[in-house]
C-alpha cells in the first residue's frame, strides 16, 4: 500500500518527532526508573498526538485509523513504551466513550483527554478474568440513583497517573458470564478508590501499571456509559480497535529490530569479514524484512477496513495483531541473535527490544485469543 | 499586522550532491527539504503569531513541486502560502529572484506594521543575498543575522550576531529581518495541521500576475536576465578531522612546535 499525501505527511511528522525527541537518554531513563515522564507526554500532547483519533467536535484532530496506525508504528519504531503514551487516549481510553457515551459524557471527558491534560485508562482485566473477560467479578450495585462499586482490576496500564478509569462491572448478578455487565467511568480520586503497588514488569517500563481497588465507591448514574447490563459488547468492540493499535506498535518494533540488525551486521567483523557477508546472518535479515513488510501490509489493510466500516474489519484486526505481534517477537529474537553476546548486554538497544516485544503477543488479547477469533470467524 | 516569510525548497545536501555536466545542480535526482535557516524564519513568525495573533504568509519561488513544502508550512501553523511560479522565472539568480519575490510581496501588500523574515542563506547557493536584496528593492530597512527579536509596538529590537560579538539594533516596521539558526528551535508540524493544511489557501502568482509590477522587467528575470553565470558546482571536500595533542604542557608544546616547524609555519 502506498500512503496518500496526507498520511505520508503524518508519517514524516511522527518519524521526525520520534527520531528527535525519543533520545537514547530518555529511553534509558524510562527503562531504568520505570517512572512516567510528564515532559515528553506534554510535548506529544502539544503536537496533538493524544487526540489523533478523537473527533474535532470533542477536541481531537479527527484523524482516521490509518493515521493512528502510522503514528503507533513510527513512535514504536523508536521506543515502544513511548508509543503507548500516545496510544491510550486514542484507543482503549477514548474508545468506549466514542462507542457508547452520551453527548454530555463525550463533551465532558474527551476534550481534556485529547489535549493530554487528563489521563483516561481502561480497566477490564481482573485477577480471575483475563482472556475470559466474562468472568468479571467486580460489582456495581444500584443504590437509589447511584451505584456502589466493589472489586479489583489488575494490570491496569497507566493507573498510577490516571484521572479517570473506564471499568466493567456486574450490574445484574442473576445473569451469567458476559451478560449483566455494565460500563462506568470512575473518577480515580473518589473515596474508596486505591492503587496497588506498581508492577515490576519485564519491559515497557516507564508507563506504570498497577491494580485498582474499589471499596464501596459511590458513583452517580451519569457515570454509566451506554445501556445498563450491555457493557460487555462495548469492551469487545473497543478491543478491536486496540488490537489494531498493538499490531501497528508491533510493526514498529519489528522494523526497529530489523534496523538495528542491519546496522550491526554491516559493522561487526568476524573471520576477517563483516558478518552481513555470511548467509546465516543475511538469511535471518531477509526473513525479518519479509516479516516486517507482511505485518505492515496486514495492519494497514485492517486500518483501511476499519475506516470503511467493513464488517470484516474486526477479524482483520485480529489477524494483523496475531501476525504482527509474533513477527515482532521473531524479529527481536533474530536481532539479539545477530548481535551475539552484545545483544544480551543492556548497552545495546536490542536487549530492551527483546523484553519490550514480549508484551505484544500478550496484551489486548493474547495471540491465542486472536487465533480463536480468526478460527471462529471461519468455522462458525 | 502580518508577517511574511520567504522560504526556499533546496536539495538535501546532507546526502550525495549530484551535478549536471554544465555545472548546475541536478535537482531532480536529489531529495528536497525546506532550507534549514528558513525554518527558523517560519518559527519566529509563528512565535510572534502565538503572541500577537497576527497572520503569517509564506512566499516561495519555484516549480509546482514546491507545493508539498508549502503544505508542510501550513501544517506547522502558517495561515497562507504564495507560490511564485512561472517558466519566465526559471534559472533566476539572486538578483533576479529578489526582484521577483519583492514584486510578489509588494503585490500582496505591505502594511505599516508588517514584518518580513527570511533565513540567513540557503544551503544550495550559500549566498545570503536574496533577503537583503528584497529589502533594498522594496526600500525597507533590513537587519541581518538576527539572533534575538523583541517586539514593542511597531519597534523591533534585534540582536545581530556577528563573528566577534553582537550588535543591538532598533528598527521600525515595516522591515526585513534575516535570521540565523540560533534564533530558535523550529517546531514540528501539528497533527491537526496535517489534516487542515489541505484546505488552507495556496495562491499561485505566475508571470501574468506580476508582469505589470514596476520591478518586473522581462530582460532582468529568468536565466537570460540573470547577471550571474555558474562556472562550476561541486560538493566541498570533507574536511580532515583536526589533530588533538594530549599530554603535559611541555610535552605537547614541544610536539606542537615540532609540527609547526615541519610545516615551515614557524
Amino acid at each position: 500500500m502506498i500512503l496518500d499525501k496526507k498520511h505520508a505527511m503524518q508519517q514524516k511528522l511522527f518519524r521526525q518527532f520520534a527520531e528527535t525527541e525519543f533520545t537514547k537518554e530518555l529511553q534509558e531513563e524510562l527503562d531504568t526508573t520505570g517512572a512516567f515522564n510528564w515532559d515528553i507526554h506534554n510535548k506529544m500532547a502539544k503536537y496533538g498526538f493524544m487526540g489523533v483519533k478523537i473527533p474535532v467536535e470533542y477536541g481531537g484532530a479527527g484523524g482516521d485509523y490509518l493515521s493512528y496506525v502510522v503514528m503507533n508504528e513510527e513512535l514504536a519504531r523508536q521506543d515502544l513504551v513511548l508509543s503507548i503514551y500516545a496510544n491510550t487516549s486514542n484507543s482503549l481510553g477514548g474508545g468506549p466513550l466514542l462507542l457508547a457515551g452520551s453527548e454530555e459524557q463525550k463533551k465532558e471527558y474527551l476534550p481534556p483527554v485529547a489535549r493530554g491534560e487528563k489521563i483516561l485508562v481502561f480497566g477490564l482485566t481482573e485477577p480471575g478474568a483475563g482472556s475470559d473477560a466474562g468472568g468479571t467479578t467486580t460489582t456495581a450495585i444500584p443504590d437509589g440513583d447511584d451505584f456502589i462499586i466493589n472489586g479489583r482490576k489488575c494490570f491496569i496500564s497507566g493507573a498510577p497517573m490516571a484521572d479517570w478509569i473506564i471499568i466493567f462491572a456486574k450490574t445484574d448478578l442473576s445473569q451469567k458470564g458476559s451478560r449483566g455487565i455494565s460500563m462506568f467511568i470512575v473518577d480515580m480520586h473518589l473515596p474508596g478508590v486505591s492503587l496497588g503497588a506498581d508492577e515490576k514488569k519485564m519491559g515497557i517500563k516507564g508507563y506504570p501499571t498497577s491494580d485498582v481497588v474499589f471499596e464501596d465507591v459511590r458513583v452517580g448514574k451519569e457515570c454509566l456509559i451506554g445501556p445498563l447490563n450491555k457493557g460487555f459488547q462495548y469492551a469487545m468492540r473497543t478491543l478491536d480497535g486496540g488490537r489494531l493499535g498493538v499490531a501497528a506498535m508491533s510493526v514498529g518494533v519489528a522494523q526497529c529490530a530489523l534496523d538495528e540488525a542491519v546496522k550491526y551486521a554491516k559493522e561487526r567483523k568476524q573471520f576477517g569479514r563483516r558478518i552481513a557477508d555470511f548467509q546465516g546472518i543475511s538469511f535471518m535479515i531477509a526473513e525479518m524484512a519479509a516479516d516486517v513488510e507482511a505485518a505492515r501490509q496486514m495492519t494497514y489493510h485492517a486500518a483501511e477496513l476499519k475506516d470503511a466500516n467493513d464488517p470484516e474489519a474486526g477479524v482483520a484486526c485480529s489477524k494483523a495483531k496475531f501476525f504482527a505481534a509474533e513477527a515482532a517477537n521473531r524479529c527481536a529474537y533474530k536481532a539479539v541473535q545477530i548481535h551475539g553476546g552484545y545483544g544480551y548486554i543492556q548497552e545495546y538497544k536490542v536487549e530492551r527490544l527483546y523484553r519490550d516485544a514480549r508484551i505484544l503477543s500478550i496484551f489486548e488479547g493474547t495471540t491465542q485469543i486472536q487465533q480463536l477469533v480468526i478460527a471462529n470467524s471461519l468455522l462458525k | 499586522m502580518k508577517i511574511m516569510v520567504t522560504v526556499k525548497q533546496v536539495p538535501d545536501t546532507s546526502g550525495k550532491v549530484a551535478v549536471n555536466e554544465d555545472g548546475t545542480l541536478n535537482r531532480a535526482s536529489m531529495q528536497t527539504i525546506i532550507n534549514p535557516d528558513d525554518l527558523n524564519a517560519v518559527e519566529e513568525a509563528l512565535s510572534l503569531k502565538d503572541e500577537y495573533g497576527c497572520k503569517v504568509v509564506a512566499f516561495t519561488m519555484g516549480p509546482m513541486q514546491a507545493e508539498p513544502m508549502l503544505r508542510e508550512l501550513l501544517a506547522m501553523g502558517v495561515d497562507e502560502t504564495v507560490l511564485i511560479s512561472g517558466r519566465e522565472f526559471g534559472g533566476s539568480d539572486t538578483y533576479a529572484t529578489s526582484q521577483i519575490i519583492a514584486a510578489a510581496i509588494d503585490t500582496y501588500g505591505i502594511d505599516d506594521d508588517d514584518i518580513i523574515i527570511a533565513g540567513r542563506q540557503a544551503i544550495d547557493g550559500d549566498t545570503a543575498q536574496v533577503g537583503p536584496q528584497i529589502a533594498e528593492k522594496l526600500h525597507l530597512p533590513q537587519v541581518t543575522y538576527a539572533g534575538e527579536v523583541k517586539k514593542d509596538g511597531n519597534t523591533l529590537t534585534i540582536k545581530r550576531m556577528l563573528e566577534d560579538g553582537y550588535m543591538t539594533v532598533k528598527v521600525n516596521t515595516p522591515c526585513m529581518i534575516t535570521c540565523i539558526k540560533e534564533l530558535n528551535d523550529p517546531r514540528y508540524m501539528n497533527f491537526r495541521g496535517t489534516i487542515e493544511c489541505w484546505d488552507k489557501p495556496l495562491t499561485i502568482m505566475d508571470y501574468n500576475a506580476l508582469k505589470d509590477h514596476e520591478l518586473i522587467d522581462a530582460t532582468t528575470i529568468g536565466l537570460k536576465g540573470s547577471p550571474t553565470n555558474i562556472y562550476k558546482s561541486f560538493a566541498p571536500p570533507v574536511k580532515e578531522p583536526g589533530m588533538i595533542l594530549e599530554g603535559s604542557g611541555k610535552e605537547t608544546t614541544d610536539k606542537l612546535a615540532h609540527i609547526l616547524t615541519g610545516k615551515h609555519i614557524i
